[in-house]
């Protein structure tokens, strides 16, 4: 199956909704992923991206719409498909009671290969994730950023074209997101189809090529990073802080100075601008003293507060 | 792509994934076995000892006609290993189908193999089914060591203890799956399990019971294996061949259905 832009659409998803009784998480959603892209689900928690990850992953039947992974139907393919799909957990489902090794042999077996390859694949992705020093380790001590390449390395033991990970650096301390972060970005250059979802701007912006803004399971706005943050957002930032006191008053004078938009948050007010550090100036010159300023460039997460009227991280 | 290339041949190849759940407990079993030997070998020492020997001194003095006029050691030993197999099976099939959700996932991780949710049930129960003839294994060795056998037929007790606790774990654990709190499995144990082991027939005959109770022991399913584990040891089997086809009948319907049942609170505790 081919999409428009000539490459190869390998899930396809129209109208697709998700209701849990009378709750919809996932409201009529329309998507085509292509084969070695990385595409983000970015939105708050409960924006629908976990249960849009599990129907795609075959372990959650739609409610109604159209679904194809890899031109199969999810509800009569499962096994089929979920053998060519890997899959990192938003948490950690590793057999802490067992080593490194033994974690990726059972999961080798899950998928029928033959314990040989396994050996062979398992030495070579341990490799991969900076593991091999701890193939015989218990899992157990090991820190979350391990776990976490190691629930990576476990999902590529049956070399799967889509890897679907649901927010796979959260909960890790900024070194280990980088790692993580890089061998994504590998494995991406290795042709494997990422989906993905995060609520961390930095994490969608570092390694899609495409995301959709999700909010209350349906898609706000859809495009590259760049794309959104130059459709949604001004070329800068100024945020500035005020003293609790003064903030709401503040707040209302700054509506006069020419901002494309502002935003005023509980603890600091974000103005929409061309060009920041003139503001800023402005601001001085009619005697209001913020506590702290920055001028920053804009970024996803003021793109989902533009378009959803809250923060990504609340 | 046609999505036939994708097809597998439906069930075709439902044993051979049941099988792959079943080795990922094997692998788990083989870090953990010695802890969990001793307690297999323990056990049904300490219950034949005290009771076959202990109590049963009291009793044989007593006369043991009610009993079939064997000894309590003869009589008990196999209600024993009935009963070894039902605790081996609600203890398998309870704590550890509910921590495969909640606790160390195995389940959630399973999941996202080609393994469908009545493969890692199917699974799951194959290894229980292994735990039981382990510990069936074992008890029915400690009944030889203490001479409490009577009859070459025991060794059919072997497989009526394991059906036995196979109609105990295949339920349990169809039910145990849909468990949202813990502490419901201490409602089993205490309400459930307690009263089948004093109540089947296990540490005395179930004649000795009124009447209302008696009918309700016929109904449980300890009451059957016993029985039936009992008929062997002691080798009265051959005289009531029906009565034995209808224990093995009785055991045969519960795990029956406990497969079945599981099969169904898996997907739908699993895929939603």
């Amino acid at each position: 199956m081919l999409g428009s832009s000539g490459s190869e659409v390998l899930v396809r998803a129209r109208g697709l909704t998700k209701k849990f009784g009378s709750f919809t998480a996932v409201d009529g959603i329309d998507f085509d992923l292509y084969r070695g892209e990385a595409f983000g689900f970015l939105g708050p928690n409960g924006a629908g991206k976990s249960s849009t990850m599990r129907m795609i992953g075959c372990v959650s039947p739609p409610t109604s719409g159209e679904l194809a992974i890899l031109g199969a139907d999810p509800v009569r393919n499962g096994p089929a498909i979920r053998a060519r799909l890997g899959v990192v957990p938003q948490e950690d489902t590793l057999d802490v009671e067992l080593t490194v090794r033994e974690n990726l042999l059972v999961y080798g077996r899950y998928f029928g290969l033959p314990r040989r390859v396994i050996r062979e694949r398992t030495a070579a992705l341990l490799e991969f994730v900076q593991l091999a020093d701890r193939a015989n380790s218990k899992v157990d001590p090991l820190s979350g950023g391990l776990k976490r390449r190691l629930t990576i390395a476990r999902s590529l033991i049956n070399e799967p074209e889509i890897l679907i990970l649901d927010e796979p650096t959260t909960g890790l301390d900024p070194q280990a997101r980088h790692v993580v972060w890089d061998r994504l970005f590998r494995l991406k250059q290795r042709g494997v189809t990422l989906i993905l979802t995060t609520h961390y701007m930095d994490e969608a912006e570092q390694l899609c090529d495409r995301l959709v803004v999700m909010d209350h399971g349906r898609f706000a706005a859809e495009g590259s990073p760049r794309d959104l943050i130059a459709r949604y957002c001004s070329p800068e930032v100024l945020e500035v802080r005020f003293d609790p006191d003064v903030h709401d008053a503040a707040a209302d004078k700054l509506k006069d100075f020419s901002a494309e938009r502002i935003e005023v948050l509980a603890d600091r007010i974000l103005l929409y601008v061309a060009d920041g550090d003139a503001v800023l100036a402005a601001v001085r010159a009619n005697g209001l003293e913020p506590l702290t300023s920055l001028v920053r460039r804009g970024t996803l997460e003021d793109v989902f507060l533009r378009l959803t009227g809250r923060r990504l991280e609340d | 792509m046609a999505p036939a290339s994708l097809a597998l041949p439906p069930n075709a190849r439902s044993w051979s994934l049941s099988f792959r759940a079943f080795q990922c407990w094997l692998t788990v079993y083989r870090r953990i076995w010695r802890s969990s030997i001793w307690s297999s070998v323990l056990g049904p020492i300490c219950y034949i000892g005290a009771l076959g020997f202990g109590l049963g001194t009291l009793v044989d003095k007593h006369g043991t006609a009610s009993l079939g006029g064997v000894s309590y050691l003869a009589f008990v030993a196999p209600a024993i290993l009935a009963t070894g197999a039902m605790n081996t099976a609600v203890a398998e099939a309870s704590y550890p189908v509910f921590g495969s959700l909640k606790w160390n996932r195995i389940y959630i991780g399973a999941q996202a193999s080609p393994l469908r949710p009545a493969d890692i049930f199917r699974g799951h129960l194959m290894f229980m089914t292994m735990r039981l003839a382990m510990n069936c294994a074992i008890v029915m060795v400690v009944m030889w060591a203490f001479g409490a056998i009577r009859s070459a037929w025991v060794v059919l007790a072997y497989p009526a203890a394991v059906l036995t606790g196979l109609a105990f774990a295949a339920p349990v654990a169809a039910w145990a799956v849909t468990v949202k709190i813990e502490t419901s499995f201490n409602y089993i144990f205490r309400f459930v399990l307690i009263p089948l082991m004093l109540f089947s027939g296990t540490f005395f005959p179930i004649s000795q019971l009124p009447a209302g109770l008696r009918a309700l022991a016929y109904a449980t399913p300890l009451w059957h294996g016993v029985a039936l584990c009992r008929a062997f040891s002691l080798g009265t089997a051959p005289s009531d061949p029906i009565g034995m086809l209808g224990h093995v009948a009785y055991l045969s319907v519960l795990a029956a259905a406990g497969i079945w049942a599981g099969a169904r609170t898996y997907r739908r505790r699993l895929y939603v």
